[in-house]
This record gives structure tokens, sequence and C-alpha cells, in this order.
């Protein structure tokens, strides 16, 4: 026996109208069917089934409003129907409420089971019947309420998962209840929980940087769904910006050669010092000597708004990751500045798997006042970047390739990389730019002072 | 820091343990030595051979077999301004002190509103693996480790053998120090300048990503032994030597736990009731939603430890219980 009710889509969603039944009473459902449409704030949202059985009765009306939690109809579950005079009752307790809702017990509810049996009557179970699908989750909410104790062994299993993989299944958004355990009894690790987040696109919480007006797409039947609506947002939510960037802002573009002998011998006999998962990568280097250029020559960090450069105290270097899904999100390096090496390659490290995970921060999607594009590891030798607006500056860099280097009327050859600025006119002239490159060089010829 | 040969030196962990001995000596004139065998036959494990020669019998003392009696003397001793150290020659022999330790050092400075604290070191071995049969093989430091008011070391590594000793008689309060006695023989480089070491703090001896493994005193080494043939088959374990039972560093291990997710306890001593369960308690009440397997003991066989060798060897962890267990852990969830 299961109740199907209206799912939190979301933290902040407190209600939601039904907009439309799939089924009616009498139907068989199995789970993971489409049983409703729901209406939230932000789209129509398709809810599956999360059991299997026949729809015993229908208790809200296709556009009714109703708080999250509320009970929405009553399925028979398969085993009900097969053996429910095999069920031993169980002892009479409180009947579990979930926050927010009122146990209803519908007399069609109870009878297949107790029309055999002495009361007391079962507790009702507490298993939801309706999950959201992944990869809409945005928050807490989706994952299973803490299971109680089953009245009886032979009711719904309680999904075994560990701690780990309970925290984060909230984290990443994913429903237990579809992900396939590996472990003893077919346990849920974490390995389990990562790799159905893996499967599926990142949650919508995570787009907002470069989605600011896109709207909650419907949920991907499977978890290996074709591109999805989310996907399309997403490139639709770059073309905007970069429509934008194109229309509204007259770049200039220039470019430099750097020797990166120095910086990588130098790296390269730092990293000697660190274990292997604290050694520091090249393009750390390159982001911090982006951050020391822009303190000398600061109208590139900032903001082009209502006719006039706004200058940027903090240097919050936008780095773009591209995502396995496709799309890509520059969320925001904070106060690269003030941080030291080590303290740029954590944080590096920890955006990019926060990244991947869908577990951004507002503001490291929102506050970057410069970006890097950095094409290297595709092979790519100069990158011409389109600036992200209101910013007013993009720093490019390609691969670092051994090259030719001519130095002191010597020939030699030398791991060299190709800088770029693609520079906002309106903000800066062109001689403000090539300050700026000269500038990144310099400390990068100097990578002990990074 | 990197060590050569102008500035390490090969040495034992009894000979360590015996530079320890004579530092304190030479260092305090309130340090003594006091217990059975200490002087003329030299310690039964001969810790302090030549010392009753360098020092005199004013202070390294011989007693009689009366583990009470002196153990008693060492804390009106250290009541009385000096700094003794009592070996008692195992621990199954500390029962007969144990009143002295738990009803007298423990609790004076309780009992005494804080006016008489007992600056008392008792040195002792445990453990077993030398087929010394059920009255001189068990480990029973987790039980001390239970008493407030006492500090419980277990030395592993020959730098913790050269430096407790002088911090914990540094300490106010007493501290038991327990020595595995198949360690005595380990040898292995210590810097030269080796001296006083902290005992406040867990140490991780091998860092790793996959399961973190809780051990202590000789258990470390098989511990270390598993952890490098597991790395060969790509499991790298992150191996933490406790060096203090009591107070417990939990922090050290819950945040290991909290980069691994797996925990596996290694204690010689019995399951039931023991440090281990502490442990794992800790862990549950410290880091239960970082775990993603439970965790695991594996503990002396709850039997008095037998005599035969084939019957020890089975009664106390060993290599290859510890590789069975982290595989089977690690490779659980795919």
């Amino acid at each position: 026996m299961g109740e199907f009710c209206m799912p939190s889509l979301g933290a902040d969603m407190q209600a939601g109208t039904l907009l439309e039944w799939k089924v009616k009473p009498g139907d068989r459902v199995k789970r993971g069917d489409i049983i409703a449409v729901v209406d939230t704030d932000k789209a129509a949202i398709e809810v599956e089934s999360f059991e299997s059985g026949v729809v015993e009765q229908l208790l809200v009306q296709p556009g009714e409003k109703v708080p999250v939690g509320t009970v929405l109809a009553i399925i028979r579950t398969e085993h009900m129907t097969a053996g429910a005079e095999a069920v031993a009752p169980a002892p009479a307790e409180p009947l579990p409420v979930r926050a927010g809702m009122e146990p209803k017990l519908r007399p069609g509810m109870v009878e297949p089971v107790a029309r055999e049996l002495p009361l007391p009557r079962p507790p009702l179970q507490p298993s939801p019947t309706a999950r959201i699908v992944p990869g809409l989750a945005e928050g807490v909410e989706t994952v299973p309420p803490v299971p109680l104790p089953p009245p009886t062994a032979a009711r719904t299993e309680r999904i075994k998962a560990s701690p780990l993989a309970r925290r984060l299944a909230v984290e990443l958004g994913v429903d237990l209840g579809t992900v396939r355990g590996t472990g003893p009894d077919g346990a849920i690790g974490r390995a389990d929980v990562e790799s159905a987040a893996a499967g599926r696109p990142i949650p919508a919480a995570a787009a907002p940087g470069l989605l600011p007006e896109t709207k909650a797409p419907s949920p991907p039947a499977e978890a290996k769904a074709p591109p999805t609506d989310y996907q399309a947002g997403m490139r639709r939510a770059i073309a905007a910006a970069m429509a934008r960037s194109n229309r509204e802002i007259p770049h200039y573009y220039l470019e430099t050669r750097i020797d990166m002998s120095r910086a990588l011998r130098w790296l390269e006999a730092e990293n000697l010092k660190r274990s292997i998962k604290e050694r520091i990568l090249s393009v750390v280097l390159l982001l911090k000597a982006v951050a020391k250029a822009l303190g000398e020559v600061p109208e590139l960090n900032g903001y082009w708004i209502e006719d006039r450069f706004q200058a940027q105290e903090a240097i919050n270097i936008g780095f773009a990751i591209s995502l396995r899904q496709g799309g890509l999100i520059t969320p925001a390096l904070l106060s690269v500045d003030t941080k030291s090496l080590d303290e740029v390659m954590e944080a590096m490290r920890d955006l990019i798997t926060r990244t991947r995970a869908g577990r951004l921060r507002s503001s490291e999607l929102t506050d970057a006042t410069i970006t890097v594009t950095s094409l290297g590891d595709l092979g790519v030798e100069t990158v011409y970047g389109v600036i992200y607006p209101p910013q007013v500056a993009l720093v490019g860099f390609g691969k670092i390739t051994e090259q030719p280097w001519a130095e002191s009327g010597m020939l030699g050859i030398r791991p060299v990389v190709m800088a770029t600025l693609a520079g906002d006119h309106r903000a800066t002239d062109g001689r403000r730019g090539a300050q700026f490159l000269d500038a990144l060089n310099r400390f990068l010829q100097e990578p002990a002072n990074l | 820091m990197n060590g050569n040969s102008k500035t390490v030196r090969r040495i034992t962990y009894r000979e360590a343990v015996h530079e320890a001995l004579r530092d304190a000596l030479l260092r305090d004139q309130r340090v003594f030595l006091m217990g059975e065998d200490v002087g003329r036959y030299g310690g039964c494990f001969a810790v302090s051979k030549g010392l009753l020669e360098e020092f005199g019998p004013e202070r390294i003392r011989d007693t009689p077999l009366s583990e009470s009696t002196f153990t008693g003397a060492g804390i009106g001793a250290a009541l009385g301004g000096m700094r003794p150290i009592v070996e008692i020659m195992t621990v199954n022999f500390s029962l007969l002190a144990s009143d002295q330790i738990l009803n007298n050092a423990a609790t004076y400075l309780h009992m005494s509103g804080g006016l008489f604290n007992v600056p008392l070191v008792i040195r002792m071995a445990t453990g077993g693996g030398r087929q010394l049969a059920a009255q001189h093989s068990h480990s029973l430091e987790g039980w001390y480790a239970h008493i407030p008011g006492i500090r419980v070391l277990t030395p592993a590594t020959l730098e913790d053998a050269r430096g407790m000793l002088w911090t914990a008689l540094e300490d106010p309060d007493p501290v038991l120090i327990f020595e595995h006695s198949t360690l005595y023989n380990m040898e292995g480089d210590l810097p030269v300048d080796a001296g006083p070491v902290d005992i406040d703090r867990a140490r991780v001896r091998r860092p790793g990503r996959d399961i973190t493994i809780i051990t202590y005193g000789a258990s470390l080494f098989k511990v270390l032994d598993a952890a490098e043939t597991l790395s060969g088959e790509g499991i790298e374990a992150e191996v933490i030597d406790l060096r203090t039972l009591r107070p417990l560093d939990d922090r050290t291990f819950l945040d290991s736990v909290a980069r691994t997710h797996r925990a596996l306890v290694v204690d010689e001593g019995w399951r039931s009731g023991s440090l281990s369960a502490e442990i794992s308690a800790r862990i549950m009440e410290g880091a239960f939603y970082e775990l993603d397997v439970p965790v695991e003991r594996i503990c002396s066989a709850e039997v008095p430890m037998p005599y035969a060798k084939h019957l020890e060897e089975a009664a106390l962890p060993q290599v290859d219980k510890i590789l069975a267990s982290v595989r089977r852990m690690v490779t659980s969830h795919g």
C-alpha cells in the first residue's frame, strides 16, 4: 500500500499544483511510470511512481494547489494484492507522519489488509511513492525521508546505504531509490551514488552562472536519457551571453609569446617538495600571474555597467570549466591576488570538484571580475576569447609548446605559451592592454615571487 | 629532512630505551629507576644494563618481587618531590600494583583538592608473540586507558622509545609507558640528535586514500607491512599510530576517516570492551556520515594467550588477517 504524495521539486517549493493525471483508478503502474504532471513556480514537471501496483484512488483533482507532502493518490502495491493475507499485523504504534502532512487513512486503503486481520490496523508505509527524477533535484527535499522500521520483514525494504552514501545523495541530489547498490546485500556505497550522479546532467542549481533566466527543465525519464531541455537551456544561456558580448562589446585583441622555461623549472623544483596531491599545476602560475598583472592594470578588472567602467577591488578570476555533459560554467576563484600558490591550487581543485558535482556557491557564480580560458590541454595554441559581460577582459592561454626562441643573439628551444588578451575597448585601450601582457610576462619570469 | 649516514645511526629499540633512561638520569638528579632486577641483572629485557655501575645503587634500585609495594613507594617518592621511574616486568604483573595505580596514583590530585600531584612514570613490557604463555603475554594497556588521571603511552618507533620518557617525566601527573616486548630487538635508523617528543598526538605513519588503519605498539609494523602489500594491489591504506592511548587523540583518526571513508582498528588487546571498541565508538560519534562501510576490528582471540607457537600466532592479529579485511572493505562497493 503506498501513498503518492506531492513531491518537493526544489528546496524552496512549498506547494504545487496538480496539472494532470496520467493514470486513472484501476490502472496498473510500474515503478518509474509517469503518473502525474505537477506545476511548480518554475515549470511543469512529470512525476513518476516509486512503487509498482494498482492505482486505488485519486484524491486531488487537476487544478488543485496543495502543500508538499499531501497525499495525491493511493496505490495498492504488488505484494499487497498478491500476498496481503500473509502479512502479520504490526503492533499498534503512532502512525508515522511526515512533516507537513496529515495522515490520511482511507477505507479503500486499509481494506485489503484489514479484512482478514484483527485490529489494530497496520501503520501507513512511511516511504513515499513518488520521487522526483534525478537531475532535477535542487535541494535536500528529494531524498527519501529517514525510513522507519518496517512493520513486518516482508514489507517495503529499507534502502541499505552507507552513511556517506546517504550524505552524498543529499548533496548531489540523487534519489537513493534509483541507485543500484553493489555492496554486500546490495548496499549502496559512495561509488554507487557517484556513478549515479555522473550519469545524469548536473542539477539546475549549478547552472545560474550562465543560466540566469533558464527555467527548470522537465526531467529525463531515465538517467541515460537523450540530451535534455536542460542542456538546451544551457546552450541558450551561452548563446544569449555571447551574442550580447559580440553585439555590445567592441573587442580588441593582443597576443604575446611568453617564455615559460623559468616558471616551469621553478615549478618542477617546488613540486619535488610536495606530495603528489599537493603539487601545483602550471595553470596556477598563470592564474596567479594574471592576478598580479591586474594589480598593475586595474582597468581590466571590473565591470562595464551603465556606460562606465566600475573597477572591482577583489580579483576574482572566472575559470572556464567545461562539463562532461557538454556546455561550460565559469565559476570564480575568489581573491586570487591574496592567495598563495598552494591556496589557489587548493581552491581550483575544490572548485572543479564542486562544479562537476553541481555544488557551487552563488558568489562563485556571480562574482567573477575577469575570465581566464585555458584550452592548452586540448592542444590549442592560441585562444581569442569572447568577453563575458559585464566583464571587460578575457585572458586566454594556449598549450605550452616547445618553440625556437631567439634571445641575446642565440637561438634555443624553450617552452612557450601564447597569452592573449581580449579587451573591451570601451574600458581600456590597446596601450593598457599591452602593459598588462607585459606585466604578465614579467611576473612569469620571476615565479618565486608569485 | 633528509637523513644521511652522519646524522643517523643504527640502533635497537632496547638501546633507544636505555638511552632515554640514561639521558633522564643525567638531566635530573631527582630521577631514579626502581624495579625487579633492574640493577645487578640489568633488567629482565636488558634495558638497564650498565646503569647500576654508572649511577650507583641509590638511583638504580633493585626491589623485592612485590609490585604493590614498590609502586606505592614510587608514588610516595613522587609526592616527596622525586621523579621516579618504576619498572614493572610485564603488564600481567602490574595487576598486583593496580590498586596503587588506580586508587592512589590516579586519584591523589583529586582527593587532595589539587594539593598533591604524582609525577610518577611506570614502564612495563606488554604483548605477546614470544611464547611466554598466558601469564606474561597479554595486552592490558587498554584497561589502563580506561582510567582518568593517568596518561598511557605506547611507543612503537625508535624515535618514540627514545623520546617519550623525558616528556613523560616532565608531566606533573602519573604516566604509564607500555613497551611491546617483541620490539626490543627491532633495529633501525635513529637521528643522532633524537630527543624528547610530544606525547599528545597520534601520527600518520603512512598516508593513503582508501582506508584508515588505526593501531599502536607492535601491531603498527604488521599494519605497515600489510599496507605495503596493499599498495602493490592499488589499495592505499593510511596508517595511524595512536602513540598515546589516553588521552586519545581522536581528531587525527577522525580527520583521516573523513578522507578515506573506511576504518579498520588493529589492536592486540581482546575485542570485548576494548580500546578498539572505544575507537570504533568515537568514529560513530564523530565521523558517522563519513563512513562508507562499517568500522571493522582485528583483535586478539578471546582466549588466554596460548603457549604453542602456531596457536599463539593464530591468536594474535597478523598481516594476512589485515590484508583480508582491507580487501573486503575496500572492494565491497565496486
